[in-house]
């Protein structure tokens, strides 16, 4: 976040084969290369896992972007992460049933079990902790993501049991 | 009763294919259609009485008519899928559970429109919903209802998916656009409206998922019967929903013209044991609060308006007597604060401010005083004096908040929040 990239030195990177194929669908999809921008932070943060001064620059030559109207793009969205994240990112709903369900609960025991704050890492890099917006999924609050993968009617020990199973993935 | 927004959808199932879709009646609107004027397409949908399902509840066939006649430039039809008012889950249900149906309406809807390219406009997190829809549209041009020459009829369209990443102001029809073309979502002035001057500078529909789901039925069906899916006077079938401290939350398709009691009591299952309804938000994190004596109202825009709230997106959200209200109030405040997109100034300086004044009630620091510059935020941050209504729907539970429970905000002044966490 508030990189001046375009005051430093850093150079773009090399984009991999596998991000400019789907970046090139991508533009299928629209008549002008600048609505591509977001899907191709997207595209590059799935492979890299966050989007780095350098894939910015990258996705800013590749698309002809300007690396100020891109970085516009990419610190506007709460979902594209400027900075490095841990493997798993968990997504703790705590909006307004959640809240009344007990979110701050639940949060409170991530930060007791993984030893983290909102926005921070473990030291192990495998899980970084981060509130999010109403996930719309009311009915069944608490609720919460990790990745893709959504949890619901959530407890401190359906969590437990969910974190077990991550770390035993990794 | 006819339900043709969930007839296909049954819990627990994988969602139809097209084949399995199409036996159960699905596409028949598209058949339909491509036999019809597009201009008898949007009359006849403007004579339904459909009213848009985002919240604003606009005519969806007027809309449409705002629509100029083509000039050989490209028209776009665009769904808003990026479902993110707090307490709102049904284009969920819908997306991930029935998603050609969404597909079909986008066909009949771009006929109307004479448009051949449409865009779904979707929530980064809703990633079932993504692969299902991905899927559903695959599948439709594999069958021919989506290409070129769509059924022999010389409609060609194609219908592309776009999955954002997470801001509540790209609910906002031109913050939207801006985001479909790759810029900051900052709301655009209007007019000129999406109509006339939309995506790319180009004529631009732009309806929720809801709305949409609701043409195959109207299409294939005609407006008679439609408007008898309604009770008495009112029309159709609207998914609504409720969610906090009742004991079966969850959100159904029900005849327009029922009544919150009747949603909570008769589909909620009622308030749980121990716990009394305080108040209600009628339909999102950005209506007034409505208190127990208006759950007869008929959920319809107009009663509930006159009842001093917005019926929005008919989600309602319970507020328990054990929950506090004040605290309730600093949780929307504290949304709108993070999701507000920065672009003019009562918004974005008002909403943390007004959070501020809200947590220092909460902590038990806050002053009478705080009370009173609340109450003038809440016409600071007005219709009328920001650029769009973000910050005016963030005033709503807040303002009514203020009517309602000002004895709790007042008490809050010398000891703080007294609710258990």
């Amino acid at each position: 976040m508030n990189n001046l990239i375009a005051t430093t030195a850093i150079k773009a990177r090399q984009l991999t084969d596998e991000e400019i194929h789907e970046i090139e669908h991508e533009k299928t999809h629209y008549p002008y290369t600048q609505a591509v921008g977001l899907e191709a932070l997207k595209i590059v943060q799935k492979y890299q896992g966050w989007v780095s001064d350098e894939s910015l620059l990258a996705v800013s030559e590749y698309l002809n972007i300007s690396p100020d109207e891109l970085e516009g793009v990419a610190t506007f969205f709460n979902m594209i992460f400027r900075r490095p994240v841990g493997k798993n990112v968990i997504l703790l709903c705590d909006s307004v049933a959640c809240w009344m369900l007990g979110c701050d609960s639940l949060k409170a025991h991530f930060t007791k079990t993984l030893g983290i704050d909102y926005g921070e890492t473990t030291e192990d890099d495998l899980f970084t902790l981060i509130p999010v917006p109403c996930l719309g999924d009311c009915d069944k609050a608490p609720v919460m993501m990790i990745g893709r993968e959504t949890y619901r009617n959530l407890t401190t020990d359906k969590i437990d049991e969910i974190i077990a199973e991550y770390r035993s993935k990794n | 009763m006819d339900k043709p927004l969930t007839k296909n959808i049954e819990e627990g199932r994988a969602p139809f294919n097209f084949k399995q879709y199409e036996a159960a009646g699905g596409y028949d609107s598209v058949r339909k259609v491509v036999t019809m004027a597009p201009n008898d397409v949007v009359t006849l949908v403007k004579d339904a009485g459909l009213g848009g399902r985002g919240g604003a509840g606009f005519n969806t066939g007027l809309k449409w008519s705002f629509v100029p006649a083509p000039d050989g430039g490209p028209r776009y039809l665009v769904i808003n899928g990026d479902e993110m008012e707090p307490g709102t889950f049904k284009d969920r249900l819908l997306m991930e559970n029935d998603p050609h149906l969404l597909v079909e309406g986008m066909i009949t809807t771009c006929f109307a429109l004479q448009s051949s390219c449409g865009y779904i406009f979707l929530r980064g997190e809703y990633t079932v919903a993504e692969e299902r829809l991905l899927a559903a549209i695959a599948e439709a041009y594999e069958n021919g209802m989506l290409g070129k020459n769509i059924l022999g009829s010389g409609f060609d369209l194609d219908i592309y998916l776009h999955t954002s990443a997470g801001r509540y102001i790209c609910g906002e029809e031109t913050a939207l656009i801006n985001a479909l073309e790759g810029k900051r979502a900052n709301p655009r002035a209007k007019p000129p409206f999406p109509q006339v001057s939309g995506l790319w500078g180009r004529p631009t529909v732009v309806n929720n998922v809801e709305t949409i789901c609701n043409i195959p039925g109207i299409v294939a069906n005609g407006v008679d019967w439609y408007q008898g899916l309604g009770l008495g006077e009112f029309v159709g079938t609207r998914i609504s929903g409720v969610s906090g401290r009742v004991n079966n939350p969850g959100c159904w398709e029900v005849p327009v013209g029922i009544t919150f009691r009747q949603l909570l009591e008769d589909y909620a299952g009622g308030m749980q044991d121990g716990y009394e309804l305080k108040a209600f938000l009628p339909g999102g994190g950005s209506t007034d609060f409505l208190m127990p004596e208006h759950l007869d109202l008929v959920m319809d825009p107009g009663a509930v308006q006159k009842a001093g709230s917005r019926l929005g997106t008919s989600l309602i959200m319970v507020l328990d007597d054990k929950t506090c209200p004040v605290g309730c109030i600093r949780n929307l405040i504290k949304f709108f604060a993070h999701e507000s997109c920065g672009w003019c100034t009562p918004c974005r300086d008002g909403l943390p401010w007004t959070e501020q004044m809200l947590d220092k009630l909460e902590e038990g620091t806050g002053s009478l005083k705080d009370i009173e510059i609340l109450k003038e935020m809440t016409g600071y941050m007005g219709i009328g004096n920001t650029f769009c209504a973000l910050a005016p729907g963030a005033m709503e539970p807040l303002q009514s908040g203020l009517k309602y429970f000002i004895d709790e905000f007042e008490a809050h002044v010398d000891h703080g929040c007294g609710y258990s966490k």
